[in-house]
């Protein structure tokens, strides 16, 4: 079943149109993830998903509640992390759950939840005190302490160094796995690829993919590119030949080979017979990065 | 209101935790009477002011003093900042509205400023023998009347800044005419003519004149009053349709 439901989505800045009918459809208990490159209107999406925003057009239903026309029934069922907010400098960490939670018909035993966010050490500290990292878990918590059905996380783990981003990986799985449905806008390919069942790619405020990414990768053909140093010069022909290869670059002393099927063989093979010993040698084949060129035409960063 | 209580409180919390808003707001305007107090020639009686002594007149100024510290530089910073640190937005996420948050600080600040009235009185009353108010109800709504419009023109300046810092300059350069006209340099009873004519129409000057009236036994005079509402509405009015939440 749908949970969140997002249909036809447009929303302008004044001359400028941010989201251009967007559609897709979250289903419950999955990790579907937002994937585009920074202003491509991912987080203006989801602004109207949390009722943040007034759309121009299209029609949003999230746990079957229209966002626009919500009474704090929404607002109950749905939490959200959102990029770039802080809180005062000397609220404490236990002040700012306990006051959070106070706004919720049924919270969850925030103590537990800082425990399992590595902040239980942290109660009695400042916000202002508080690392980067631990910023963005608090805020984490506070998207999670009314026991949200569906979780709304905009760009988690920006800022982050690469241990405590892998640290809130680990975490959004086992948030996943007490049945909160998440929503996780990012522009990091290696986040989108490793947590999220579906991804849809914006770009430039349309939505121009919707699948796995596994699913989004075979979109694009199968290109592969093989990389090695030859252990002497070789005439480019013996490769280019070949019926599975499509091109031979030089980069330095190394040879570029791209092209498809059981090309790995293929050059392999020639090299034997010509006794030429490959040494370095990579197998590069697409991913989720490839997909992105080739569906927006351009690198995400 | 459970929310608005405890809002309130944890704001009440944070501000005290800031010693420099914490000694201007609430323990400066005590100081200021002590040592105004202080001076003998202060508590003379004096022909020129009605056979008032200088303390007398120092009472309400000191307690104007504490509301403007609160509404023109607390109050706006404290929003601005709220604002651009985007703890209103994320207030907005949950069942809590935004609005709850400035309803929270709008009765912190006048929390605070009628403890430092109670505090103010009490002093002016055990060491130099200043009359407690002899028309406690007028001494009520004419407090009551200023609160609104300082609190109004705070918001105003709230929603107009780009920042907190804005918030904290737009404040300061306000505070110091509204507080001349109140008589904290020169008492509104020494006050040339004209000056005191411009007086009457800020609200620092009406609020005054009110408390000294109402502590004297007479309701406010109708024009102060209706400076004291036509600022409220106007700074109010102002506030509520050029205010952002981010």
């Amino acid at each position: 079943m749908a949970i969140i439901e997002v249909d036809g989505l447009v929303k302008r800045y004044g001359e400028h149109t941010a989201v251009d009918g967007v559609s897709f459809t979250v289903e419950q208990g999955e990790i579907f993830g937002i994937l585009g490159p920074n202003g491509a209107g991912k987080t203006t999406t989801v602004e109207c998903v949390e009722g943040l925003r007034r759309p121009d057009a299209g029609h949003i239903r999230v746990c079957g509640i229209d966002p626009r026309r919500d009474t704090g029934e929404l607002k109950q069922l749905l939490g959200a992390q959102l990029q770039e907010s802080q809180l005062p400098d000397k609220l404490r960490v236990a002040e700012a759950m306990e006051l959070y939670s106070s706004f919720y018909a049924e919270p969850t035993d925030w103590r537990q939840l800082l425990d399992v966010l590595g902040l239980g050490a942290t109660l009695g500290k400042q916000f202002r005190k508080l690392s980067g990292g631990q910023k963005q878990r608090l805020s984490i918590a506070l998207a999670l302490v009314g026991s949200p059905r569906v979780a709304v996380l905009d760009e988690l783990t920006t800022g982050l160094d690469p241990q405590a981003r892998r640290d809130a990986w680990d975490l959004i799985d086992d948030i996943r796995n007490r049945g909160v449905t998440i929503v996780l806008v990012t522009h990091f390919m290696e986040e989108a690829e490793r947590l999220c069942d579906r991804l849809a790619v914006i770009d430039a405020g349309r939505l121009v993919a919707l699948d796995s990414p596994a699913g989004l990768v075979s979109i694009v053909d199968d290109t592969q590119r093989i990389r090695f140093r030859p252990s002497r010069p070789m005439d480019h022909a013996l490769l280019t030949d070949l019926p599975e290869v499509s091109a031979v670059e030089r980069a330095g002393g190394q040879l570029v080979v791209t092209g498809s099927g059981n090309l790995l063989h293929a050059v392999t093979s020639v090299l034997a017979r010509n006794q030429i010993v490959a040494a370095e040698l990579r197998l590069e084949q697409t991913t989720l990065d490839d997909a992105f060129v080739a569906l927006t035409g351009r690198a995400i960063d | 209101m459970r929310t608005l209580t405890r809002l309130t409180l944890t704001e009440s919390r944070l501000f005290l935790r800031e010693p420099a808003a914490v000694f201007f707001a609430l323990a400066f305007p005590p100081i200021l009477l002590i040592v105004l107090g202080s001076i003998p020639a202060f508590r003379e009686h004096d022909p020129n002011l009605g056979g008032a002594r200088v303390i007398d007149l120092y009472a309400p100024i000191v307690i104007t003093l504490a509301l403007t510290m609160l509404a023109l530089s607390g109050l706006p910073q404290l929003v601005a900042t709220y604002r651009e640190k985007g703890i209103l937005r994320r207030l907005a996420t949950t069942p809590v509205r935004p609005v709850t948050m400035l309803g929270a600080q709008l009765l912190m600040c006048t929390a605070m400023a009628v403890t430092v009235l109670v505090v103010v009185l009490a002093i002016a009353r055990i060491a130099f023998g200043v009359a407690l108010p002899h028309l406690v109800p007028a001494y009520v709504l004419a407090y009551l009347l200023c609160v609104l419009a300082m609190l109004s023109i705070g918001l105003l300046v709230a929603s107009l800044a780009p920042s907190g810092r804005g918030a904290g300059a737009i404040g300061s350069v306000l505070f110091f005419p509204m507080l001349f006209f109140a008589g904290l340099w020169a008492p509104r009873e020494t006050m040339p003519e004209v000056l005191r004519r411009v007086s009457d129409f800020t609200p620092l000057g009406a609020g005054v004149q009110s408390l000294s009236d109402a502590a004297a036994g007479h309701w406010p005079q109708l024009l102060h009053v209706a400076v004291m509402l036509g600022w409220t509405l106007v700074a109010g009015g102002l506030a509520a349709r050029y205010f952002r939440w981010e």
